[in-house]
């Protein structure tokens, strides 16, 4: 089993220099829109496995993430921002005196951000997972809109609804990629972990879990607010790679989207959310052809109406519910003693759970 | 020997169904107790107000000398009272091994943050865990399939494992709720063995649920009977085979001058 262990470990130390070289790379060669691209995936993948934790491990319809990365977004750029251009763009009401002259690093903030949504998290569990299902769904739903428009209406703090612009802009590739790979590790060993199997026995037999003595309410309210602070972590990200935002930005639709990452992926996978995470920001971005004017061989056009990728991707996530429920990689993880296996590489005496 | 559980008069109300009326049970230590009765006579619904599932609508739960009527089901299991389902509860997703492994959370000694950084006192805690649950299931020669898919295994293995899965939470009171439910003669006699052994090997009290009448009769050294939510009788064996008013619960009853 030894033998084993230093090979994984190897190959893992081996795909992150790797990971690190294309990312090198990347920052040299690519374009200024295609790094962009690549960083909106990488919130996007951290998006998708944050929710996963909470619906796909733990078994919560929640709805609530586009509320909690907003509040991350918004910490993160009132935190950041430089006095001035926050003297500048308060001009219908000005800013509170006690965040005007706030100018935090950025690494601070984001760990701010995250923390003040794993409050709200907090906070909006304690009431919500007491209950279930569609009702939790809904009730989520609802506490992520109050949260926009209060953001929307306290406009001494957020300014309102003309956003906040000029939000420090970070364009390296390390960052998010850095963070995305962060998160992975810290959600894979948490989902590794004693607790993490406390989630996932929640989510398959609640009577059976209690009654096997794991505290339910604990249970969900701790990956509530893991996963609200990582929602949090990609709202200040967000912010960070469009320098701009507004509540509109962060209506529920947007949770439709890395719900969409999540059922696609595969509930209850890291690795699947990971591979739509990617999959999706990349073909969303593709697909604005099809917004565009059309020539069909030069016979006839097609004139671009906005919003049709929309529509392609509403076919997309239809056809996946019905034909492919389990998603790309049902609940099934990428790991090494797959590759191994298939090169026949001699497996030592496996445990049947990971410690 | 001293009374590890006794329940005070308690009752069960659902709006106008009295489930369970005036029940009063005295579990001694180290005993295997039966609970027998018709279909409905309330004896899941017992079993649900002693592990919290449920909390009486009057009287109270002593267990050990302490009152733990109306906690949670996690705090009961967590001083010492384990449970199985009458249809069988495992999680389905996880393999043999992870399934005992649960009720071993709640004995953890480490938190969160160390597990997520690899501290030597999580990992330490949780081999040792390991270790013990290995032992378990070798004792209940469940550990040829500990990396199988828990609901892929055959029936009897299955209601062996949620014994020991409950065995794992490291009880003093095992409640087993129709442990022999859809076995034949010859299973549920090999069920009735190990039951006995796993009471003396871990030195613990049993209180199960049963209709295998040759199961109860031979295995229980008391047995309460209910019949709509009402104590019928309470005895040895021998006394419960003779006594009139659970004949007639069991087979209607019988003229005498007839």
């Amino acid at each position: 089993m030894d033998e084993r262990k230093n090979i994984k470990t190897t190959l893992t130390l081996v795909s992150l220099v790797l990971l690190a070289g294309i990312l090198y790379w990347g920052q040299n060669n690519l374009s200024t829109f295609q790094i962009r691209i690549l960083n909106l995936a990488a919130i996007f993948v951290i998006l998708g496995v944050s929710m996963n934790l909470v619906i796909g491990f733990t078994g919560m319809f929640s709805l609530g993430h586009s509320g909690f990365m907003c509040i991350g977004a918004y910490t993160a750029a009132i935190l950041t921002m430089s006095p001035e251009s926050k003297e500048l763009i308060y001009f219908m009401e000005p800013i509170v005196p006690f965040l005007a002259h706030v100018e935090w690093p950025i690494f601070a903030a984001v760990i701010m951000a995250a923390l003040i949504s794993a409050l709200f998290g907090f906070l909006i569990g304690f009431p919500a997972l007491r209950l279930r299902d569609d009702y939790l769904a809904i009730a989520t739903l609802g506490f992520a809109e109050i949260i926009r428009i209060i953001v929307t209406n306290t406009i001494t703090i957020t300014n309102g609804s003309l956003g906040l612009k000029n939000i420090p802009s970070i364009k390296s590739m390390w960052v998010y990629w850095g963070c995305a790979i962060l998160i992975i590790i810290i959600l894979k060993r948490i989902i590794n972990s004693s607790w993490g199997y406390a989630f996932k026995a929640v989510r398959d037999n609640e009577i059976a879990a209690e009654a096997m003595g794991i505290n339910v309410f604990h249970a969900k309210l701790l990956s509530f607010t893991i996963g609200s602070a990582i929602a949090g972590i990609a709202g200040a990200l967000m912010g960070f790679l469009i320098t701009s935002i507004d509540p509109t930005m962060f209506r529920f639709l947007f949770t439709y989207q890395i719900l969409l990452i999540v059922v696609l992926g595969g509930m209850g996978s890291l690795t699947g959310s990971v591979i739509a995470g990617v999959f999706i920001t990349i073909i969303m971005e593709w697909l604005r052809v099809v917004e565009q004017d059309m020539n069909v061989f030069g016979l006839l056009t097609i004139p671009g109406l906005p919003g049709m990728r929309m529509v392609i991707f509403s076919i997309g996530l239809l056809m996946i519910i019905l034909f492919y429920r389990q998603g790309i990689m049902g609940t099934r993880e990428f790991n090494w003693d797959w590759l191994l296996d298939k090169l026949k590489i001699r497996r030592g005496s496996k445990r049947g759970v990971s410690l | 020997m001293s009374n590890v559980l006794h329940t005070d008069n308690i009752t069960m109300q659902f709006g106008g169904l009295k489930a369970v009326s005036d029940l009063s049970l005295e579990i001694n230590q180290g005993g295997i107790i039966g609970l027998i009765g018709p279909n409905g006579a309330g004896k899941t619904t017992v079993f649900n107000m002693i592990t919290g599932v449920y909390t009486p609508t009057s009287g109270k739960v002593i267990f050990n000398d302490q009152d733990i009527t109306g906690l949670k089901p996690d705090r009961i299991t967590a001083l010492g009272i384990a449970r199985t389902f009458q249809n069988i509860r495992l999680f389905q997703t996880m393999t043999v091994m992870e399934n005992v492994m649960i009720s071993k959370h709640v004995r953890l000694k480490a938190n969160l943050a160390e597990a997520v950084l690899g501290l030597p006192r999580y990992s330490r805690a949780r081999l040792k865990q390991y270790d013990e649950c290995m032992e378990l299931l070798h004792k209940v020669q469940l550990d040829d399939v500990v990396n199988e898919q828990a609901t892929s295994l055959p029936y009897g293995k299955q209601r062996r494992l949620e014994i020991v899965r409950a065995l794992a939470t490291q009880p003093s009171l095992l409640l087993l709720d129709e442990p022999a439910a859809g076995m034949n003669p010859n299973e549920s006699q090999e069920l009735m063995q190990f039951i006995a052994r796993i009471r003396d090997e871990f030195n613990i009290t049993v209180l199960m649920i049963e209709h295998h009448m040759e199961v109860v009769m031979g295995i229980c050294e008391r047995i309460y009977v209910l019949d709509y939510g009402v104590t019928l009788a309470e005895g040895t064996p021998a006394e419960i085979q003779n006594n009139e008013k659970v004949i007639a619960a069991y087979l209607g009853a019988v003229k005498k001058d007839a």
